[in-house]
């Protein structure tokens, strides 16, 4: 095999993630009560857009998840035959994908687009003398003769190749939506197409497939022109920023998510049970809650990071390679952070257990002495879900900006690990520089903001969808 | 009223010593007496006996939280954690690692961190709820649609670029007011400006998008409705009874926030370099002094449990019908 | 609506130029009060909260640049003359040591260190030298200590130093020397030279010893112990001179005479603040510093800014008449024998964050800077020689330029105790030596100092004896001598080292795995992500997998001590200008795992700890020279480092600044200093002139947002009330 595959930790709780949700999709799609919600999100416009959008992220950071450690060439001098090794190296599906824009490295900083370096540097001129100048980049626009002059007219021609490739796909999807759409209805392409235009449909068609081609024709014009340039530029040592922020998307996700579901188990049991025995049980969590809700956030992760590096340092041979101490602090990073925020949760499910119990069916069931976990099982737990899923999407946006505070005070993930908030951060410095290298910020920037505009829009709708009631909660 | 607040300050006490057996726990496991030493000494040319005179001489060389060798009673208290954090209690917080009295720092350190922290409450609340007002009155309209999206954008930028765009344009570009730094007393107000326009602005996505829904809840109930109906404008419905009315939410929430304002504001304080307690903590967090930190969290701690207490009796001031039992 | 719509825009103008007005003379963002605009004041910055302000326990560069202004030890270094030298400060001359033999009697100075049991510094005080004002020395009038007793109601509304009304003064004694000398020996004060000076100084572990029993004490009970106490080798002569008596020969001694450590103590001051009450305000000796220099500490809130201001009961020093070649024609010189200090005050801001920091001093409320990375290539350009120039801009504003090596290395640490990259065999030697070819400082130093630094060709930095320049210098190991200048060898003879080693392309011979090795780090900054990418993208070059083990610092001291580590980057910054404390950093018996001492590599080689305990006692000469080289070549062959790179210090300055002059070694440079005020304020003037169109441009977008929004309010309103 070319290849051994690397479950890392966080990769783990990702793979659990997408089974648990689509468990959670195909036993709702059996039950109308819990699709009616969902079928609300997706006719609403903003639902279907941001969720086109969120898929995009989502799909990106799946594949930034996907690791393994490719296979060595033998070393020629070793006669004879051997295991299999492996470079120590790990990497995702995402970095071969990119391998290009990883591997083509520039000595330091150059502005988007640039073919030359940021800064000047002492050339050694062909014939001689020695000048102070800014030299070619080694990768960025390197195929171009005399820059100066094809430049412009090359970007245009590659980004008008990648425009005519992203409708190509475009219309290709587009086509192969459309016809199940046909098939399913039973009724004519011509017509379906016409409905979706007019926007007569029931999902918003007309709007997934308009953000749909936004993202394909920018996605494979990006493509296009990354090839040849650095279309964001590239850092302090080199690195394209493009490649920076595709792989800060696994980051944002993993801390939106994991946290989420690191929380969940405790938050469920505890809210509920505190809720349903009410008594003791419910001023021991209380007192639980309380405390640690008293402890100001930053301090207590600050603790918790503290408290990681040294049980690091203590067992340093575990962690052998630098994905696995980086994602190690990745996921104590979600723990720490769902510590600090699973006691809202607790307190809203804490507030439904105590409605609930005294529901009839709940005190039907416990008068025929049907056992507490079982009642807990069957009866609270599905009927707090729709908390739960909220509460989700709600975080979400949060925790990813929460990311990039964490990551100024030194306390977020792992310096060597790419994420949005490490890019601000050595981006600081760069804004005091004349001329600005404003680059990294905006790109960190932008695909920040998109991803938690997306996040926010989506969960207002969420929250719509499943509990108009809930508006004023958050 | 009065068995009621009794009751809450001796529950805050379990509380208290939760938060600081944690800590202590923490930061003890982070940070053992040796490495505070020699964070203390400085770093060249330290020796193991220099080590050793400087935990003696701090009381750092003892057992950190039961002692075996003392007897009775003294097995818990002839302790680290028991002279360290027993203190606490009676807001003795001792000196921090580089020899300053940390309750002093903290008296002195208190008023920076309300200049800012106030102004920032006051102004954005005043603006928060105007705009969430006229939102309301222009409910369902493009008025609405667009300014929530403008929030949600808004809510959507870090709280980084605001400040970092803040420095830049007002204080780099545009020379309107001092990048950074504090003054005492009156001159201080230079310094507040930028800061506090940053802490407004930023505020406003979450702010706003919060006090509109608190005025539609408001809204759609019967006695607004009972109002139109009796012929009163709609600012006036507006003005008289939906404010008066989310006035109870809106000030439980601000009374909740009271207490933490002392504790100042982390990033922003250490961006724009405030001598408050927020650069404080960060500081003491960077350079390692967890006697400075247990402090603060001590204090946070304690501040909190105020902010649910002042909640608590907010409420029967508020609303007469609300009982403390 | 129109005769509203012209009132609120009356009134928005009104307002707007009352603002104007009211502003007129000083910039608005001025951070300073306008009255100080032309007072005579220096106007700098610290980024960290010094921890000691006490002489005896201060050991780190941010402290002294203020200790150094306050009190005086008694050498210094010549503020321009090179080779560093020392001159007197508080002492009337540079002592001169006297040897003696095991019997006492006098040695001649050409004596073998081996012959010699002692040697004795007789040094002799200036006259007249009085101690700042302060109120431990303040007297009524039947000569009692006004404050030496203080109650808890005398403390009533004592919250500063400043806030006790009277204060006094004293003339210098030798006394005071010698009582902080003793000072140094307390084990609660926790000097961190204690355990040297403790090899060195006769009799002085045996007063530690003795101050042992005094460490549980009350502080006022200290201080009397300590007065009482008696230090064998240090004893005032007479009320103008002391002796220090050491153990054999220590020329480096005279060194050590230049720092804070050695500075007068007036007993007075230690008595004052051991009071009860003052240390929970904290009013002690490590925060308000009693000293004899040229400035007073006036104002000490680490929170916010520091102070100094002119003693008045300063002794008085001239401006030095001597340089270099050249001082003349700089203008350096202009000042010379002018009484110094020139300045009145100098007022030192926290700025944590570097950004701010540069910006103010771009706009001119800062006279001094470094540069950061960040914002080199705004300020100086490197011309086609390589030399440093300032940009056009920086021109314009009239800003100087100044550079100088320092004296300090960076460098990347093997860890000699390591079985894999550590040890003697043959193999390690291979391993680390095609490591040292790989890494390439030339590009660290362009990509992270931009420049400012020189590539490391063995431990002793320019400037300092030993090193040698040209042809000679070059670590044959890692470069050779090609067209004038050295140039790193090739990364294939790095490989074909590396395979030599049994590491083919970086993949382990016997067991095909690929070479994987640990990096230390502490990762603190924004900019230690490029920095750990950076040096992995080295060592990937000799396909070794670089493990980046990021920690805090105490981890990382940790890691150190107990010899865990494989690879680190670590510094030093000399204490004094002489080749024994740079080379002592590879002394086998400093090992830090096994003697706690500096040598972080815990590198260990007989005859080169053999020949550096012989250097250490000679005098600079052809000789030590000699021995300094072959030291260098046994370091060079064993690699323990690779030698990194010497900073070089860049530092701005505006032209209204004067006498700024590098040197890497005085701290005490303030007093030299001239600035010119006006100049200043009227610079200051021109380039903070406020851009007022945004204000105007945001006022009527509110405008032009409020008044339709206005509108529409009316509009419904009447529609409703239809």
């Amino acid at each position: 095999m070319p290849l051994m595959p690397v479950v890392l930790w966080t990769d783990a709780l990702v793979f659990l993630l997408i089974a648990l949700g689509l468990i959670f999709g195909l036993h709702a799609a059996r039950h109308e009560h819990l699709r009616a919600p969902w079928r609300r999100v997706v006719r609403s416009r903003v639902g279907v857009a941001t969720l086109v959008v969120l898929s995009a992220y989502g799909l990106i950071g799946l594949l930034d998840t996907v690791h393994f450690r490719l296979k060595t060439d033998q070393p020629a001098a070793s006669t004879e035959p051997q295991h299999a090794q492996f470079a120590p190296e790990v990497l995702s599906l995402l970095d071969v994908a990119l391998s290009g824009l990883r591997a083509r490295q520039e000595k330091t900083y150059s502005a988007p687009f640039a073919t030359h370096l940021f800064v000047k540097e002492a050339i050694q001129l062909p014939d001689g003398p020695l000048i102070r100048d800014y030299p070619r980049l080694a990768h960025g626009g390197s195929h171009l003769a005399d820059p100066a002059t094809e430049r412009g007219l090359d970007i245009a021609f590659r980004a008008l190749l990648g425009m005519f490739k992203g409708l190509l796909a475009w219309g290709l999807i587009g086509a192969g939506i459309l016809w199940r759409l046909a098939r399913r209805r039973g009724e004519p392409m011509a017509a379906i197409r016409a409905d979706i235009l007019a926007g007569r449909t029931a999902i918003p068609w007309r709007t997934a497939l308009a953000m749909l081609g936004l993202l394909l024709v920018g996605g494979f014009v990006a493509a296009e022109l990354a090839a040849s340039y650095h279309i964001l530029g590239t850092d302090k040592v080199g690195e394209d920023v493009f490649f920076q922020t595709l792989k800060s998307i696994r980051t944002g996700l993993l801390i939106g998510t994991l946290t989420t579901l690191v929380m969940l188990p405790a938050a469920l049991l505890l809210g509920i049970a505190a809720g349903y025995f009410r008594g003791w049980v419910d001023d021991v969590i209380q007192y639980l809650y309380t405390t640690l809700n008293s402890i100001p956030g930053v301090l207590l992760i600050a603790a918790a990071i503290l408290m990681l590096q040294v049980y690091m340092s203590n067992h340093a041979d575990d962690f052998a390679s630098l994905v696995e101490r980086a994602d190690l602090r990745l996921l104590f990073l979600c723990l720490i952070l769902g510590v600090t925020s699973w006691t809202g949760l607790c307190r809203l499910l804490r507030g439904e257990a105590l409605k609930l119990r005294e529901v009839d069916y709940v005190q039907a069931a416990s008068a025929l002495g049907v056992g507490h976990f079982t009642i807990l099982g069957r009866h609270l737990l599905p009927n707090v879900m729709h908390i739960v899923l909220i509460t989700l999407v709600l975080d979400f946006s949060g925790l990813v900006l929460a990311e990039a505070v964490l990551s100024y005070v030194n306390i977020g993930v792992d310096p060597t690990m790419n994420s949005w908030g490490n890019m601000i951060n050595s981006a600081r410095l760069e804004l005091a520089r004349d001329p600005v290298v404003w680059w990294s910020l905006t790109a960190a920037f932008v695909f920040m903001f998109t991803l938690v505009l997306a996040a926010n829009l989506f969960a207002d709708v969420v929250r719509d969808a499943f509990d108009p009631r809930l508006r004023g909660v958050n | 009223m009065t068995a009621y607040l009794l009751r809450r300050l001796l529950y805050a006490v379990p509380i208290l010593i939760g938060v600081n057996l944690l800590t202590f726990v923490l930061f003890f496991v982070v940070n053992s007496p040796d490495d505070m030493a020699r964070m203390h000494l400085g770093e060249k040319r330290v020796t193991e006996e220099a080590v050793q005179t400087w935990k003696q001489s701090h009381g750092y060389d003892k057992p950190l939280i039961f002692n075996p060798e003392a007897t009775g009673l003294a097995r818990l208290t002839d302790t680290i954690f028991f002279e360290k954090s027993v203190r606490l209690f009676a807001f003795q917080f001792g000196s921090s690692d580089d020899g300053r009295d940390i309750g002093y720092d903290i008296s002195q350190r208190m008023w920076p961190s309300l200049a800012i922290a106030i102004p920032v409450l006051l102004v954005g609340l005043a603006f928060n709820i105007s705009y969430a007002l006229f939102i309301v009155l222009f409910r369902a309209t493009y008025v609405d649609i667009g300014s929530v999206v403008l929030l949600v954008a808004m809510l959507s930028i870090s709280s980084l670029f605001y400040i970092i765009g803040g420095q830049f344009i007002l204080g780099k570009l545009f020379h309107l007011a001092p990048i950074s730094g504090y003054d005492t007393g009156l001159n201080a107000w230079k310094f507040l400006i930028l800061p506090v326009i940053v802490g407004v602005i930023g505020g406003i996505g979450a702010g706003t998008r919060w006090y509109r829904t608190l005025f539609l809840e408001e809204i759609a109930k019967d006695y607004v409705r009972t109002a139109r109906a009796k012929g009163l404008s709609e600012s006036r419905v507006l003005f008289r009874h939906v404010l008066g009315n989310a006035l109870i939410p809106i000030l439980t929430g601000v009374v909740v926030v009271l207490p933490l304002l002392f504790m100042g504001s982390l990033i922003t304080e250490s961006f724009f370099g405030i001598p408050g307690l927020g650069s404080y903590t960060i500081d003491a967090i960077g350079n390692q002094d967890f006697a400075i930190v247990r402090s603060m969290v001590f204090l946070g701690a304690v501040l909190y449990i105020l902010g649910l207490i002042l909640t608590d009796i907010s409420y029967t001031l508020v609303d007469p019908r609300v009982r403390l039992q | 609506m129109t005769a509203r719509l012209q009132k609120t825009w009356i009134l928005a103008t009104l307002m707007l130029s009352f603002l104007i007005a009211g502003c007129d003379d000083s910039p608005w963002n001025d951070p300073y009060p306008a009255s100080d605009a032309d007072s005579n004041t220096v106007y700098s910055s610290f980024d960290e909260r010094p921890k000691h302000l006490d002489p005896a326990r201060s050991y780190s560069a941010n402290e002294y640049a203020f200790l150094a202004q306050i009190y005086e030890p008694p050498l210094q270094y010549h503020f321009l003359l090179r080779p560093y030298r020392l001159v007197p400060l508080s002492a009337a001359e540079v002592p001169v040591a006297r040897y003696f033999d095991a019997a006492g009697n006098p040695l001649p100075e050409d004596t073998p260190a081996a012959d010699i049991a002692r040697s004795d510094y007789l040094i002799r005080i200036q006259p007249g030298m009085r101690f700042q004002p302060h109120p431990a020395f303040a007297q009524d009038a039947e000569g009692r200590f006004r404050y030496h007793a203080l109650t808890a109601a005398d403390l009533d509304g004592i919250n500063r130093l400043a806030d006790f009304p009277e204060v006094g003064t004293r003339e210098l004694t030798a006394e005071d020397f010698v009582y902080q000398i003793k000072r140094l020996a307390a084990s609660w004060l926790h000097s961190p030279i204690a355990g040297v000076m403790g090899q060195h100084i006769v009799g002085f572990q045996e007063l530690a010893g003795q101050l042992e029993s005094a460490a549980g004490q009350g502080p006022l009970e200290q201080a009397e112990t300590l007065r009482q106490s008696s230090l064998a080798g240090v004893e005032a002569v007479d009320r103008d001179r002391f002796r220090i008596s050491l153990k054999g020969k220590y020329p480096q001694f005279a060194y050590w005479l230049a720092m804070p450590f050695f500075a007068p103590m007036p007993w007075e001051a230690e008595v004052f603040y051991a009071q009860p009450g003052l240390a929970e305000r904290n009013i002690t000796l490590d925060w308000y510093p009693v000293g004899s220099g040229p400035f007073f500490l006036s104002e000490n809130n680490p929170n916010l800014r520091m102070v100094l201001e002119r003693n008045p009961n300063f002794h008085g020093e001239s401006y030095p008449t001597e340089g270099m070649p050249g001082d003349v024609e700089s203008g350096i010189l202009a000042d010379a024998g002018k009484p110094i200090p020139f300045v009145d005050r100098a007022i030192y801001s926290l700025e944590k964050e570097e950004i701010p920091r540069w910006n103010k001093f771009l706009q001119g409320y800062y006279d001094s800077s470094g540069i950061a990375s960040d914002a080199f290539d705004q300020a100086v350009q490197i011309d086609v020689e390589g030399e440093p120039i300032l940009t056009d801009a920086m021109r314009k504003q009239g800003i100087s330029l100044l550079t100088s090596v320092e004296p300090s290395s960076f460098y990347l640490g093997f860890n000699m105790l390591d079985p894999v990259i550590g040890g003697d065999s043959p193999r390690a030697h291979l391993l680390r030596r095609a490591i040292s070819i790989a890494l390439d400082y030339e590009e660290f130093i362009s990509i992270f100092t931009n420049g400012r630094g020189v590539v490391a060709q063995g431990p002793i930095p320019p400037g300092i004896f030993g090193y040698r320049e040209g042809e000679s210098g070059i670590n044959p190991f890692v470069y050779e001598w090609r067209d004038g200048r050295p140039v790193r060898r090739s990364l294939d003879e790095a490989k074909v080292l590396m395979e030599q080693a049994g590491y083919p392309d970086g993949i382990e011979r016997e067991t095909g795995r690929t070479l994987t090795i640990n990096y230390e780090a502490v990762a603190t900054g924004p900019d230690d992500r490029a920095r750990l990418n950076w040096i992995r993208k080295q060592f990937a070059k000799l396909g070794i997998d670089l493990v980046i083990r990021s920690t805090d610092y105490n981890r990382f001291q940790d890691k150190l001590r107990n010899g865990t580590g494989q690879v680190f980057m670590f510094g030093w910054n000399a204490d004094y200008p002489d080749p024994e404390n740079f080379l002592f950093l590879l002394y086998g018996p400093n090992g830090k795992v096994e003697h706690q001492g500096e040598n972080a590599a815990n590198y260990a080689n007989p005859e080169f700890d053999r020949l550096f305990d012989e250097m250490k006692f000679m005098d600079d000469g052809p000789e030590r020279q000699a021995i300094l080289d072959r030291l260098v070549e046994i370091a060079r062959t064993d690699a323990p480092w690779i030698w990194g790179f010497h900073p070089k210090a860049f530092s701005l300055h505006h032209q209204w600044m004067a006498n700024a002059y590098p040197n890497q070694m005085a701290n005490n440079t303030l007093k030299y200093r001239r600035i010119d005020p006006e100049l200043r304020q009227r610079l200051r003037q021109d380039w903070n002139q406020p851009v007022l169109w945004p204000l105007w441009v945001g006022a009527g977008l509110l405008v032009a947002l409020v008044l339709p929004a206005w509108w529409l309010v009316r509009r419904r309103e009447r529609r409703t009330a239809l």
